[in-house]
């Protein structure tokens, strides 16, 4: 059946597993699916990563350029963040503008990028005032089968780390390209992790049925010495304050094993 | 078992109303024992029951309600009627016509035209379909001279009054004949301007003031001091 | 840390405001004659108007659901409501505040009571000075109760935030823009049930804790004004009517 609305039984039988601590892939209520990272398989960009999450495939690509700062902070580099939702990953997208969920994913990746301060901006001004490194963080949304919001942010966070920049001289006030590379100065690493409220219980990693039943999700985003970054509640249900209290305290104990698998020794 | 307000005092929705061996009435919802507004209005305790007289709401339709509506589109199968709800009504030519409906000589424009006013009963309405007029009744039909009177559907209850007491009060005094539709509208056809003038300051009274007390007598004192002192 | 001081030895902020003060609210409800329900909010140098159109018929027709009124909300800045001009084409950041500012108010509204129907919900800000969201929220709640659509309750927003290490309630548009964090919430007081939670800058999880409950004791006192703001028409005819009687 390729509707996208779940039949009543199959809502029935997702919210009766849960309702008893399981789910229908056999995961413990708190268990991410299998995750798999590959760093720089694009080499025409600066930096790459493909992040598969379950069945969920996400990539996200880096390109940087030379541009003009923002007026208001001329010495800083600029990061800006962009999501796609292509048709191919799911019978639900269709080509055109971006939707809400694809601006609100972008910017919620973004959030937790900029606010942990991951990209320390100072160090990619080259003229200030006039000449500073742009870095687009592009996310492809490949195959979508639930939380693309936690598969993007760790693409994102993956393409960051293998991200080479070109080497540079300013000569009489021009920038020329140099041989040679440099990473990307890269001096935090913000993970986002996105619990679901299913019938009163929380469960990490909702997929893509579990989406649908869902009351409510709550999506933190946490830098590396456990400092919350971003938050984001989506979906048309509430949470009562209290277990927004005991999501956080569960998101943070699964962002450390999330930026594990990026950052080897974090 | 424990209230929470006055009688006839204005809540908010989310006031919680009661708690205890409660029934929620119109307007109202239960949560466990609690019984809660979802609207604003005044809270009536009448027993077991709590409901809320709303302030302002919108028309939905019941089956059997006097309604006046508004063509505004129609086709060889009927007309589409406005009946100021969130659901557009149709009228099919067979509830119409005292005959039968024949497409190819029936020209159905000039039984009614698009902007044309009538006087029509719900015949049926449920979640999976639009409601569905009848003009067939005696009394029904194409409105062609009075005037029309848009109050918010919340307020027909109470420019009925009590067994009709206030609707009576109104004909009475201001010597009209005025029919009352469930969705808001009101038709009003006097035998001169003024007389229908001073009905549709009545009316518009009563709107503005209905979830006061005294109200009948008050309007009919405003009708009397329009007459006289209004030279 | 910001270059600008934003709370000075006193505890005292930019605006003259405590740590816990909101800044000064005025709501109105049903300022617009043609919309079903309208309502407007001043927050500070807030300026943000409400408007509902609905339940009406869905256009166009093949968004309709069948067994719920669609709730479509836009968040709209004016171009002349901020120091610089802002261009009339949504921005990304609009269409998000549009988005969360319906799922802040979806819960709420009995919309299976409506099927195959539209509520239509428009949020105009007039002039904008730092934690609209929030505002537009609860201005909405209340032109959605003028329009008398069913709710389960009021909606109420309300943001805190910390600027210079203090936690402090109803940040205005420098304490966003210069302050550590920023954590605007959207709450039904009497269900006890949040609808909108965003959070961006950096806060250790105790300090969002405290920056959440007091943003909720915020929404609390705004609450009240809600409440009295719809019933202040009604108690004003109520007054004047009692008044000629006696």
């Amino acid at each position: 059946m390729t509707s996208a609305t779940l039949s009543r039984i199959r809502q029935n039988q997702i919210a009766h597993l849960i309702a008893n601590g399981k789910r229908l892939d056999g995961r413990g209520l708190l268990d991410y699916r299998p995750i798999n990272i590959e760093m720089g398989l694009i080499e025409k960009a600066e930096g790459s990563a493909r992040v598969s999450l379950g069945k969920t495939e996400v990539m996200a690509g880096i390109k940087i350029e030379i541009g003009e700062p923002y007026p208001d902070r001329p010495n800083e580099g600029v990061l800006t963040t962009n999501a796609e939702f292509v048709p191919i990953a799911s019978p639900e997208f269709e080509a055109g503008p971006p939707t809400e969920d694809s601006v609100e994913l972008a910017r919620v990746v973004d959030r937790g990028i900029r606010e942990s301060k991951a990209i320390d901006l100072e160090k990619l001004c080259i003229i200030p005032g006039k000449k500073v490194f742009i870095v687009f963080i592009d996310i492809y949304v490949l195959n979508h089968d639930g939380n693309l919001i936690d598969a993007s942010a760790l693409a994102a966070l993956a393409a960051l780390k293998n991200t080479k920049i070109f080497k540079y001289e300013v000569k009489d006030g021009e920038v020329v390209i140099q041989p040679g590379f440099e990473e990307l100065p890269l001096v935090n690493y913000p993970v986002a992790v996105t619990v679901a409220d299913i019938g009163g219980k929380l469960v990490v990693d909702p997929w893509l049925e579990e989406e649908e039943v869902m009351n409510a999700r709550l999506t933190i985003s946490f830098d590396k010495d456990g400092k919350i970054c971003a938050m984001q509640k989506g979906g048309s249900g509430a949470l009562s304050p209290e277990k927004i209290i005991e999501a956080v305290k569960i998101a943070k104990d699964k962002s450390e094993e999330l930026r594990r698998l990026v950052v080897k020794n974090a | 078992m424990s209230t929470f307000y006055e009688n006839r005092e204005i809540v908010t929705p989310g006031d919680l109303l009661a708690e205890g061996n409660f029934n929620a009435g119109p307007n109202t919802y239960k949560v466990g024992s609690r019984i809660y507004a979802c609207k604003l209005g005044l809270v009536e305790y009448k027993g077991r029951l709590v409901s809320i007289v709303a302030l302002n709401t919108f028309y939905i339709p019941s089956v059997g309600d006097l309604v006046i509506g508004k063509i505004v589109e129609m086709d060889i199968h009927g007309w589409t009627v406005d009946i100021n709800s969130p659901y557009l009504a149709t009228l099919r030519a067979q509830d119409a016509l005292n005959r039968p409906y024949k497409p190819q000589k029936d020209d159905l424009s000039e039984i009614l035209d698009i902007g044309d006013l009538i006087q029509a009963k719900v015949i049926a309405f449920d979640r999976t379909r639009d409601p569905l007029l009848t003009i067939k009744e005696p009394g029904l039909g194409k409105i062609t001279h009075g005037q029309i009177v848009k109050v918010s559907p919340a307020k027909i209850p109470r420019i009925i009054g009590r067994k009709g007491s206030m609707i009576s009060m109104l004909k009475k005094e201001t010597r009209c004949n005025i029919t009352v539709g469930q969705n808001g509208l009101i038709h009003i056809y006097g035998r001169n301007p003024e007389d229908e003038r001073i009905a549709v300051l009545a009316i518009k009274k009563i709107e503005l003031e209905a979830h006061t007390s005294g109200l009948t007598d008050r309007i009919a004192e405003m009708i009397r001091k329009e007459r006289s002192g209004g030279r | 840390m910001s270059n600008v001081r934003l709370v000075d030895e006193n505890g005292i902020r930019t605006d003259g405001r405590r740590l816990d003060e909101l800044r000064p609210i005025r709501l109105e409800v049903g300022v617009l004659s043609n919309a079903d329900g309208s309502a407007y909010i001043e927050q500070g140098k807030n300026k943000i108007i409400a408007a509902v159109y609905g339940p009406r018929e869905v256009h166009p027709r093949h968004l309709a659901l069948p067994d719920r009124a669609l709730l479509r909300c836009r968040y709209h800045m004016a171009p002349f409501s901020v120091q610089e001009r802002k261009s009339p084409a949504p921005t990304r950041r609009e269409v998000e505040l549009s988005k969360v500012i319906r799922e802040a108010l979806e819960p709420a509204i009995f919309l299976e009571r409506f099927p195959r129907t539209s509520i239509d919900l428009f949020i105009e800000v007039l002039q904008a000075d730092g934690g609209t969201r929030a505002a537009g929220v609860t201005v909405a709640s209340l032109a959605l109760a003028d329009a008398g659509i069913p709710m389960r309750d009021l909606v109420v927003a309300c943001a805190a935030g910390k600027a210079d290490g203090y936690i402090i309630l109803d940040l205005n548009d420098i304490e966003d823009k210069e302050g550590e964090a920023d954590v605007p919430v959207a709450y039904m007081p009497s269900l006890n049930y949040v609808s909108l939670l965003q959070m961006d800058g950096q806060l250790t999880p105790k300090e969002f804790e405290q920056a959440f409950n007091l943003a909720l004791e915020g929404c609390r006192k705004i609450y009240e004004l809600q409440k009295q703001s719809l019933k202040a028409k009604y108690l004003a005819i109520k007054e004047a009517v009692e008044e000629a009687e006696s």
